[in-house]
């Protein structure tokens, strides 16, 4: 049986793509298999873990709980889309790389994403707040310190970038 | 895992949707925001074998003061009616109980309404609804035509809402309760965010001498729906910051029949009913006489 194929248009971290996939093609999915953006990390399947968290129109979601056909024509930011413009590291994969904040890195593209979000809606949180950001993100290295300092450290980055 | 296949149907307006879910029937769904049931998909728990996708009926994206209540269209998103400064001022309660539902980035893309149908006796809303006497707006091709459901009717049991098939819920409807009201929402989860092992929503009305003239609770994860209290036989009459609060904890322990299960044992929830119960009136009291201007 094959399965009926829907063409759907994304835009992802600035490109316009045009894929045609089956309606249970899950957002996550799409953007590794299809698309080939491999940062995004699939950890759960099923909204606990965060890993798969990407930008849809700019608001922080899973992934994985997300059809890449119930998402037609909506702009995507993957943690590819959070470097720099020069390519180089963003603000927030920056402050990962001060504080420590990834040990195996499977978590870190989901982190990375919704702390780049969360941020440009509280640019000046405190550590509580960091820590309630971060909390619908697992990780199994649980070096959960350190990405609360990464937290704190993205938002002196920011700031320094904006003076 | 992966979702099984499934038939997508992307509905452009209200009549169409309602047209494509009667030509359904039992086997087709409403995908919305997709929190709930997209895991169940995933984990193949549920295979549809249509489903209705709404999120394109931009009529439904609307939040509503009217006749004394708030009107959630069926796709409003959690966080813009958790953000939404005409429900906070009126409804805070509304606010107080959607900062718990699960993280913001869920709270993104899940629907109030989609909670709402999905029934789930660890869910927030479910409460918020039974505690204001709130109702909800079911629709559907044919004769029938829109009905209105209470939410003391709606909910029926464990993920079982009186939704038929075929029905499309296009919006809940939040009374506002009347002056001198406060409110409080309290749920405690071994993480914030995850669900609640117990949680309650209370109200409390005050007179204007500030004495306690009404209170009620209603409680989740301790039974199939949420456990509506009447919490006055234990306020009533009392000042808004030295009431008897334990008392109105004893009746909401007394008045819940939890189950035992991997995450708590009957015995410790219902202690935390009598426990947040108590300090949610103690909060909703002194919210109260805030609104009032009291304290």
């Amino acid at each position: 049986m094959s399965e009926t194929l829907h063409e759907t248009r994304l835009v992802v971290n600035g490109v316009p793509h045009t894929v045609r996939v089956p309606a249970r093609r899950l957002l996550a999915d799409c953007l590794r298999h299809d698309l080939g953006l491999t940062g995004t990390h699939l950890g759960c399947e099923h909204g606990v873990c965060g890993a798969c968290t990407v930008l849809v129109d700019g608001r922080a979601m899973r992934s994985c709980l997300l059809f890449a056909v119930g998402v037609d024509g909506a702009e995507i930011t993957t943690v590819e889309g959070c470097r720099s413009p020069d390519g180089g590291l963003g603000p927030v994969q920056q402050a990962f790389q001060d504080c420590h904040g990834l040990q195996c890195g499977f978590c870190t593209p989901g982190f990375v994403t919704t702390i780049t979000a969360y941020l440009r809606d509280h640019p000046d949180p405190t550590e509580e707040q960091a820590r309630e950001a971060i909390g619908g993100n697992l990780c199994r290295c649980t070096g959960y310190q350190n990405i609360v300092a990464s937290v704190l450290r993205a938002a002196e980055i920011l700031k320094d970038e904006q003076r | 895992m992966k979702p099984p296949v499934f038939d997508y149907h992307r509905p452009r307006t209200v009549p169409e949707a309602l047209s494509m879910l009667a030509e359904v029937g039992h086997d087709g769904k409403v995908l919305a925001g997709g929190q709930s049931l997209v895991p169940l998909l995933n984990m193949r728990l549920a295979a549809p074998a249509h489903l209705v996708d709404v999120n394109w009926l931009a009529e439904l994206d609307e939040i509503g003061r009217d006749d004394g209540a708030v009107r959630v269209g069926a796709l409003a998103r959690h966080a813009r009616v958790e953000h939404d400064p005409g429900a906070r001022e009126v409804l805070p309660l509304l606010g107080q109980a959607i900062g718990d539902i699960a993280h913001s980035t869920v709270r993104n893309r899940g629907t109030v309404v989609g909670s709402l149908v999905h029934a789930d006796p660890a869910a927030e809303l479910p409460a918020v609804l039974v505690l204001l006497g709130g109702s909800m707006e079911l629709a559907s091709a044919g004769d029938g035509g829109p009905r209105r459901v209470a939410a003391a009717d709606f909910f029926l049991g464990p993920l079982e809402s009186a939704l038929r098939p075929g029905e499309l819920a296009t919006a809940a409807v939040f009374p506002t309760p009347p002056a001198g009201t406060g409110s409080a929402w309290l749920e405690l989860a071994r993480r914030h965010g995850d669900y609640a092992l117990c949680g309650v929503g209370v109200l409390v009305r005050l007179d204007g001498g500030l004495r306690v003239e009404a209170a009620r609770a209603a409680l989740i994860s301790v039974g199939p729906v949420p456990v509506p209290v009447d919490l006055t036989d234990a306020l009533g009459g009392q000042p808004h910051d030295a009431a008897d609060w334990a008392a109105a904890g004893r009746l909401a322990a007394a008045a819940v029949d939890p189950e035992d299960d991997i995450h708590a044992t009957a015995a410790y929830r219902r202690h935390l009913a009598g426990v947040l119960t108590a300090r949610a009136a103690r909060a909703a009291a002194a919210h109260a006489a805030g609104r009032l201007g009291g304290t």
